[in-house]
């Protein structure tokens, strides 16, 4: 590892490895994600994809290997730690605040990072800052005309999209979006990749995704994982035309049946 | 009503979220307005020395209730301990109090201040490990240091009094302007203005930063965690808060009836905080305010009335969270937003028909409990009892069949109404939804 790259990479991933009693899940991974760069991560259902953001966002904690965020080691931190560095997730399951409004579920993804930390001593009217940036975020992700309804309330298409809204409130410079699009219909997805595209503008972003017109549309490389290790990571073109990966996983049904993973 | 319509036009989006339902300036106003004045005026309104002590003891229920809801209204936790820091806050005031009379130059109106600091410091301590946990291990926790507490209060005497408790005089140090909270009504105008700042500091708690993440908390633990918050953090912070305000009102409560026993600590008594709390309604901030004053009609009041208190208030809190889980507040407010639209009328033969229905198959059944009870309690009083003016025989077959008759219809008559009320319930919130959409498009 020259210091060139690691002054550049967003994400430094080496040798990562999880065990489930005695089932590896993750048999060692290793791969740099430069800042700015847009990864798809794609692979059959079990192949440990979700995993992989567990492990890097700090839901789990690794067997071994390590996990560097700018650098920064974060293997065996809190991923209430992990965020404060500036790295943010979404869930596949949609993981929102249900009897909070819309505009409360922003603002929540707000507070950490203008400092607000756990004060009980200032009136959230009067926080300005974190109003106009929730506000401002609502409209971007074009959930303004639901403001006051609560999540619970929304239609599943306006909860996938306010998961996405909470994930990047904070400002975070490395997102994981885990199946943005999953349970989403095909002109949905379309539109909602669109606005993927729109907010994360300029950020670090790694995206599972089932969706393969989707992935190759998005991403600016492709990691392909199977069976717990990375098999290909390349650009799209690359990965297209590599005889492994589609003899594991672009060939295979999955692909066509565009399964869903849970 | 077009402010109320208003209100509720925004309140509709809000629903099961009522924390955050902006009312505006005026309404404010009024809200807060007509509290200081209710609490102002009471004891005018009610004047006998048994409301004076209703109304001490509403003030001081009211405060502890609001604490225990931002555990479990607010932050989704479920205490079964909560009287360890009212209790605590209790003690510690008594013990100042002591001290004034021994010569301490505090104030006696900043005795609760002190029963709240010294409970808050409690939870410092014992917080600190009963919120590392949520949900049901919290619940556990909150019991286990709950009956530590409660053997501790009987194992250290020399603190805790005993079986006697300690006692003392709040007629003690010095006395502004004459006032020595002698006379009970010096010290409900004392109770009535912690109740007022203590509700308004707990109300403007939940509109900052904390008090929001510890809505999100209780919606979502694992989310918090990934926005940069601890939950346990905000758990923890929220649960000291609550301890400040409970242990304020067990400080009230020691001056208030100057003795302080170890029951104060109870399991006993943290189960009436979560009842009446959850009565009262734990999704409205007010709710607990309404808590807070039937559980002093329930223990003062309807324990004088019947003995079968305890089995009474056991039915409706069973009823209440079977068909009512939003407690008294919510009912209210459900007809409030429709009185807002100007519906409520078209209902009231409805409620009409229930409550009368109700109140026979009430009759019956109460007639047929208080005989039950006659007989295991009162048994060499003979079988003769007399229940609402009636002369009843707990032994004769005829009272008896009485009873199960009157109730049997009440209770028929009753399931009758309550499908046509459901019928017209349904039909008036439908108009609602519908005027709403209507406005909404307007």
């Amino acid at each position: 590892m020259t210091a060139n790259a690691s002054t550049t990479a967003a994400l430094q991933i080496e040798d990562l490895r999880k065990t489930f009693g005695k089932t590896p899940i993750i048999r060692g991974i290793s791969m740099n994600v430069r800042t700015g760069e847009r990864v798809g991560i794609i692979g059959p259902n079990g192949a440990g994809k979700s995993t992989l953001f567990n492990l890097i966002s700090g839901r789990i904690e690794p067997t071994s290997g390590q996990v560097l965020l700018n650098g920064q080691n974060v293997v065996g931190k809190k991923p209430f730690e992990i965020n404060r560095m500036g790295l943010s997730r979404s869930f596949q399951i949609t993981n929102i605040f249900p009897k909070l409004s819309v505009f409360e579920n922003l603002r929540c993804g707000v507070l950490w990072s203008l400092g607000y930390k756990y004060t009980f001593l200032k009136f959230l009217m009067d926080l300005d800052d974190a109003n106009d940036r929730a506000q401002a975020l609502m409209e971007s992700i074009q959930l303004d005309k639901k403001r006051d309804t609560l999540a619970i309330n929304l239609t599943y298409a306006e909860q996938r999209t306010l998961e996405i809204g909470i994930t990047i409130a904070g400002g975070a410079q490395v997102i994981l979006l885990d199946e943005p699009t999953a349970g989403m219909s095909k002109l949905e997805t379309r539109h909602f990749i669109k606005l993927i595209r729109q907010v994360t503008e300029g950020k670090t972003l790694l995206t599972v995704e089932h969706d393969m017109d989707v992935v190759f549309g998005l991403a600016d490389k492709i990691a392909v994982v199977v069976y717990g290790e990375l098999l290909a990571f390349d650009t799209p073109d690359a990965v297209r035309a590599n005889a492994r990966v589609q003899e594991a996983y672009l060939g295979a049904p999955v692909v066509a049946g565009q399964a869903q993973e849970h | 009503m077009p402010f109320l319509t208003r209100f509720f036009l925004r309140f509709e989006t809000h629903r099961a979220g009522a924390y955050m339902v902006h009312p505006m300036d005026l309404g404010r106003w009024i809200i807060w307005g007509s509290y200081a004045l209710i609490l102002l005026l009471a004891p005018l309104v009610f004047t006998s020395s048994l409301s004076q002590t209703l109304l001490s003891q509403m003030g001081i229920a009211i405060i502890v209730c609001l604490s225990y809801n931002m555990l479990l209204g607010q932050g989704g936790m479920l205490s079964f301990g909560h009287a360890v820091y009212s209790g605590m806050g209790a003690f510690l005031a008594m013990h100042t109090l002591n001290l004034v009379s021994d010569g301490w130059s505090l104030p006696v109106s900043l005795v609760p201040l002190a029963g709240g600091v010294a409970s808050a410091a409690v939870a410092v301590l014992l917080g600190w490990v009963t919120t590392k946990k949520a949900a049901t291990p919290f619940a556990m926790i909150t019991l286990g240091v709950g009956e530590l507490v409660w053997a501790m209060a009987l194992m250290f005497p020399e603190f805790f009094g005993g079986e006697g408790g300690i006692s003392g005089n709040r007629v003690a140090g010095s006395k502004p302007f004459g006032i020595t909270y002698g006379p009970q009504i010096e010290l409900y105008y004392l109770i009535a203005l912690y109740t007022f700042v203590c509700t308004g500091l707990m109300y403007a708690f939940t509109r900052t930063p904390l008090g929001r993440m510890l809505n999100a908390v209780r919606d979502n633990p694992e989310r918090v965690a990934f926005v940069g918050y601890n939950p346990q953090v905000v758990r923890y912070i929220a649960f000291v808060i609550a301890a400040f305000f409970a242990g304020i009102s067990g400080g009230l409560a020691a001056l208030n009836f100057e003795i302080v026993t170890s029951e104060v600590v109870s399991g006993y008594r943290s189960g009436a905080y979560l009842l009446f709390t959850f009565l009262g309604g734990a999704t409205f901030f007010f709710g607990p305010i309404l808590g807070g004053v039937l559980m002093v009609l329930a223990f003062v009041l309807l324990s004088e009335f019947t003995k079968a208190w305890l089995l009474y208030l056991g039915l409706i809190f069973l009823f209440m969270v079977m068909y009512a889980p939003g407690g008294v507040a919510a009912l209210l407010m459900m007809n409030v937003r429709l009185a807002a639209f100007g519906y409520l009328r078209r209902l009231w033969t409805s409620y009409l028909a229930l409550l009368t229905t109700a109140l026979v198959a009430l009759v019956g059944a109460a007639a047929m409990v208080e005989m039950v009870y006659h007989l295991q309690l009162n048994t060499a009083m003979g079988p003769e009892l007399t229940f609402m003016g009636a002369a009843l025989n707990a032994h004769g077959t005829s009272s008896w069949f009485g009873a199960v008759y009157v109730t049997v219809t009440g209770v028929a008559l009753f399931e009758l109404c309550r499908r046509e009320f459901v019928r017209q319930w349904g039909e008036a919130n439908e108009d609602i939804e519908k005027e709403i959409n209507r406005r909404e498009t307007a």
